[in-house]
């Protein structure tokens, strides 16, 4: 499975890249990430709660920086076993550069999934595989600018726009 | 009228009074003492090396009594494969252990790596989820082209991919080249062949028992073939002997060849009950057997047909990839080999016939017989390219097929790849067909269906099959590690009753129902005096099983040998009762008589005197009436048959669907015409859900993704049509007493080929004459993609 998207970020390309090596910023970006311990250079250890279609699991796994040009390119990987429900692993490559005052974000997203998640949930998987690096982004995206204005697309990307009453109990 | 009794009526299956009733005894329905449970771990990746196994934590689980890896069978040897192949150059195939947990690699997603065995199911699931297995991924292998090229092995000791290159009959190859440089028109198509997943209803179950009293074990398994499993996993795998070791398979919901196979969870149950000194079982959930019952077909073919200007066959030349899967099952070697190539010849008279199979390992679950086993593949590859021939060349599709079939008055026919026909009428099955499928009224057909904006098509397509797989001595000759003859005890009680103790096996298929009309026929006694006891060891003779549609024409000839015997022996106790002599005794409808005289004695008179001996000739004869015997045919059985199929394709979406489905099938004789209607019918559906919509797919890294009822489409009832189903063509077998020729095997080999040339054909009538061919399913977006592209 793989992926290609971009988006803008209203921040300089140095605000941006100091973001992605904030192990905080990951943490908080990583859908269902439940703890992110270590550092940049070293890699992360994360653990991840998700639900793919008929499984759910508790993933435990390492995330790595590589390929890294400083303000301008990262290639983060990332791990996980899930224990009976399979494993996923995948990559993202991504790339800065300036765009006007803010920061244009691409990314190509590789993803792949085995064991269980792959015998019951494979026709699911390209959809959560792009639900998810949207996710990523997206939350990434709202840690740097701040919350949304209520304008703004939803952040979870259903679709549908969520109240406050939703927004403040997590529905 | 039709008969009412015996051989020829459609005597009611009375096995489905319990299977239909919920009080079938299948394996899972067996719960020993203190028996504990088996949870596989199996590997996630397809092709890795195994760098650690910690079972520290599992094993301190609450309720575990042990959890096993490879290290536990150390000394043990490998599941074995049946049937030895020999190559082109005649050097031994390629052949890797298969150990029964893996051993320094995984090789496929479902390997089994681990075992936990824990006092509860739950208990045992739980342990299992705390193995931690540590795993280097290896590139996996999976397309088998790209595996023979090079690059990652299944088997590094191997040295290669590539199990065997097969030439058959290597012999025939430069006559068969030669045809094609001469030949007027030369048809060359290539196919795939889908893989698909068995999916018996029943999934498979094992149940070790060990008794340390007697030192012996007893395993409960959903297998086909019990003795086999006993010799094999007896002698190559743990080394019991046969007379410690009952092999035991009660009801059993279904195999389709799936359960001919010894695998390694039987083996593994077997040991761990010695070990943990307890009953062991294990039952398969939906999702491990998707992953680990051995899959079938599986074969890409590139087949090539010559013709003379006349549409008259000079040569058939075909090379085809098998895929093995990472390790051989019990018969993977012998499908695309001897079960297949055997078949190239068709309903054909062809002069030369050049097959090439190269059977290739993969990371994938190991691929081996599905009812009709290299059968389909043959026929599907064969009946395809004869359609495109007929169009390429201007022929009516049947008329082509006529001209150059075997004709009945050339029987025995020997063909170039090696089998002989003994019997068969072509054009009568053909005549059949064209009667029961109203073929004379397509056309008006196809214009209502076109008055609907759908294209209608209509495929023909003939096969021939050979089925009870024989004589012993020659499967020898070929590679086959076992002999292929069945075995029958009679035994007749003193008060008349009798009970037969068959090496065949029943699955499904009715044998507690027709075996006996076979008796009752030959005695003259009702069938419900008749039972029939298969599937344990310990108390029927050493026998074969059942696959390959076999169980009538050789365990069905080895209870009448059985038979013969008791008659033969009764009419001397008779002769004795009515002093009279043995030459002149007649039986008929359960009376024994003295000919030309009104003396009699009845069948029940003559049982009780064989056990309650007092007025008999104890010098000469012993008591008692219970026989044995086994059959080993002289040859194969050829059942064959000519089959249509008319579907209506929507060229806006591509959907295909079956309007009818027609059937003329020549089985030789028959003994229960509703049975066989129901396997002809059950045979269809799989051929048809093979066609249409079965496909199992891995991807690139060897995960399958076609693994749960969501993505595998098996096919459903409005799937299918009324099928029109025939079989009163009748050229009774040659070589075994009964005339029978086998049927289980019949619907799902001649159907795929016709429902793909009645698509192309609906196509091509529509104008989309690009389309030649589409693989297997015919799913709506292939036959969109095909129409658009």
């Amino acid at each position: 499975m793989q992926l290609t998207d971009s988006r803008d970020i209203k921040a300089s390309p140095d605000t941006v890249w100091a973001a992605i090596l904030d192990p905080e910023v990951l943490m908080a970006s990583i859908p269902g990430c439940e703890s992110l311990t270590g550092s940049p250079e070293e890699g992360y250890e994360a653990v991840v709660v998700q639900k793919v279609g008929p499984v759910k699991a508790r993933f435990t796994g390492v995330v790595k920086l590589s390929d890294i040009d400083p303000g301008r390119a990262v290639t983060i990987t990332g791990e996980g076993k899930g224990g009976p429900a399979g494993f996923a692993k995948g990559g993202a490559k991504v790339t800065l550069a300036p765009e006007g005052e803010g920061t244009r974000l691409s990314y190509e997203v590789e993803a792949m999934v085995g064991g269980k998640l792959a015998q019951l949930g494979s026709r699911i998987i390209d959809g959560f595989a792009r639900k998810l690096a949207d996710q990523f982004f997206e939350r990434f995206q709202e840690t740097i600018e701040g919350p949304p204005d209520p304008q703004a697309p939803d952040p979870e990307g259903d679709g549908e726009k969520k109240g406050w009453l939703k927004r403040a109990f997590g529905g | 009228m039709p008969k009412d009794h015996g051989i020829g009526a459609s005597s009611k299956r009375r096995e489905d009074v319990r299977f239909l009733t919920g009080k079938g005894r299948y394996t899972d329905d067996i719960n020993l003492r203190g028996q504990a449970h088996a949870v596989f771990v199996r590997s996630q990746v397809a092709h890795g090396k195994i760098r650690k196994i910690d079972t520290s934590d599992a094993e301190a689980m609450p309720g575990v009594l042990k959890v096993f890896t490879s290290a536990d069978f150390d000394g043990k040897g490998g599941v074995p494969c049946g049937w030895q192949i020999h190559d082109r150059a005649g050097n031994p195939m390629l052949e890797p252990k298969h150990p029964i947990l893996a051993e320094g690699k995984v090789r496929y997603v479902g390997d089994a790596v681990a075992c936990v065995v824990a006092e509860t199911l739950e208990q045992a699931r739980d342990a299992a989820e705390a193995v931690v297995v540590d795993i280097d991924e290896l590139p996996a292998v999976i397309d088998m082209k790209e595996a023979v090229k090079g690059g990652a092995l299944v088997h590094d000791e191997l040295g290669s991919n590539l199990c065997y290159d097969w030439g058959f009959i290597e012999d025939n190859k430069a006559a068969t080249d030669e045809a094609f440089k001469t030949a007027h028109h030369v048809t060359t198509l290539e196919l795939v062949n889908n893989r698909l997943i068995p999916n018996a209803m029943e999934p498979r179950v094992a149940i070790g028992d060990y008794s340390q009293a007697g030192d012996d074990y007893t395993l409960y398994t959903t297998s086909q073939n019990p003795h086999m499993i006993r010799l094999l996993m007896g002698a190559f795998v743990l080394s019991i002997p046969e007379h410690k070791l009952r092999v035991v398979a009660p009801d059993v919901g279904g195999g389709f060849g799936s359960k001919i196979f010894h695998y390694v969870e039987e083996a593994f149950v077997t040991h761990a009950s010695k070990v943990v000194n307890r009953p062991v079982k294990w039952t398969c959930s939906r999702s491990e057997s998707f992953l680990t019952d051995a899959h079938g077909r599986d074969h890409v073919t590139k087949i090539e047909l010559a013709l003379d200007k006349d549409g008259h066959f000079q040569a058939i030349r075909t090379e085809t990839y098998a895929n093995m899967g990472a390790y051989l099952s019990t018969f993977s070697t012998a499908v695309p080999t001897y079960l297949h190539g055997t078949l190239m010849a068709g309903n054909y008279k062809t002069p030369h016939v050049y097959v090439n199979v190269k059977a290739v390992f993969t990371n994938t679950v190991p691929v081996d017989a599905y009812r009709g086993a290299g059968r389909p593949e043959a026929t599907y590859q064969l009946e395809r390219v004869i359609d495109m021939a007929a169009r390429e060349m201007g022929i009516d599709p049947i008329e082509i097929r006529r001209r150059n079939f075997v004709q009945p008055d050339e029987f025995p026919y020997q063909t170039p790849v090696a089998v002989q026909y003994d019997t068969g009428n072509y054009q009568a099955t053909m005549d059949k067909l064209i009667e029961i499928a109203d073929l004379a009224g397509f056309e008006k057909r196809r214009a209502e269906s076109a008055k609907k904006g759908l294209l209608r098509g209509l495929g023909v397509n003939c096969y021939i099959e050979a089925c009870g797989i024989a004589p012993s001595n020659l499967v020898g000759q070929l590679g086959a590690r076992a002999g292929l003859y069945e075995s029958a005890t009679v035994r007749v009680n003193a008060t008349g009753g009798l009970v037969v103790m068959t090496g065949s096996h029943s699955h499904g298929q009715g044998h507690e129902t027709a075996f006996p009309q076979v008796i009752a026929e030959m005695i003259g006694i009702p069938e419900n005096m008749i039972e029939v006891v298969h599937g344990d060891t310990a108390n029927t003779p050493m026998g074969m099983g059942t696959y390959g549609s076999r169980s009538l024409a050789v365990g069905g000839s080895a209870m009448v040998k059985a038979t013969n015997k008791i008659i033969a022996k009764a009419k001397k106790i008779a002769a004795h009762l009515m002093e009279a002599s043995e030459g002149d005794i007649e039986l008929k409808d359960g009376k024994f008589s003295v000919a030309g005289t009104d003396k009699s004695v009845d069948w029940g008179a003559v049982c009780l005197a064989a056990y309650v001996p007092h007025n008999y000739p104890l010098e000469s004869l012993e008591p008692g009436l219970e026989e044995t015997a086994f059959y080993d045919p002289s040859n194969f059985t050829y059942p064959a048959g000519a089959y249509a199929c008319e579907v209506e394709v929507d060229p806006e979406t591509g959907k295909v669907t079956i309007c009818s489905f027609a059937a003329a099938d020549d089985f030789g004789n028959v003994v229960n015409p509703m049975i066989v209607s129901g396997q002809v019918h059950g045979g269809l559906a799989q051929g048809i859900g093979q066609a249409m919509l079965e496909a199992a797919a891995y991807d690139e890294n060897g995960q399958l993704l076609s693994g749960s009822y969501m993505d595998y489409a098996m096919p459903r009832a409005d799937d299918l049509p009324f099928y029109k189903v025939d079989h009163s063509c009748q050229t009774p077998c040659t070589h075994n007493p009964l005339g029978v020729k086998g049927c289980g095997e019949a619907g799902a080999i001649g159907s795929p080929p016709a429902v793909v040339n009645a698509v192309i054909d609906a196509l091509q009538r529509g104008g989309h004459k690009h389309v030649t061919h589409i693989d297997m399913p015919v799913s709506p977006s292939r036959v969109w993609q095909a129409i658009n592209g």
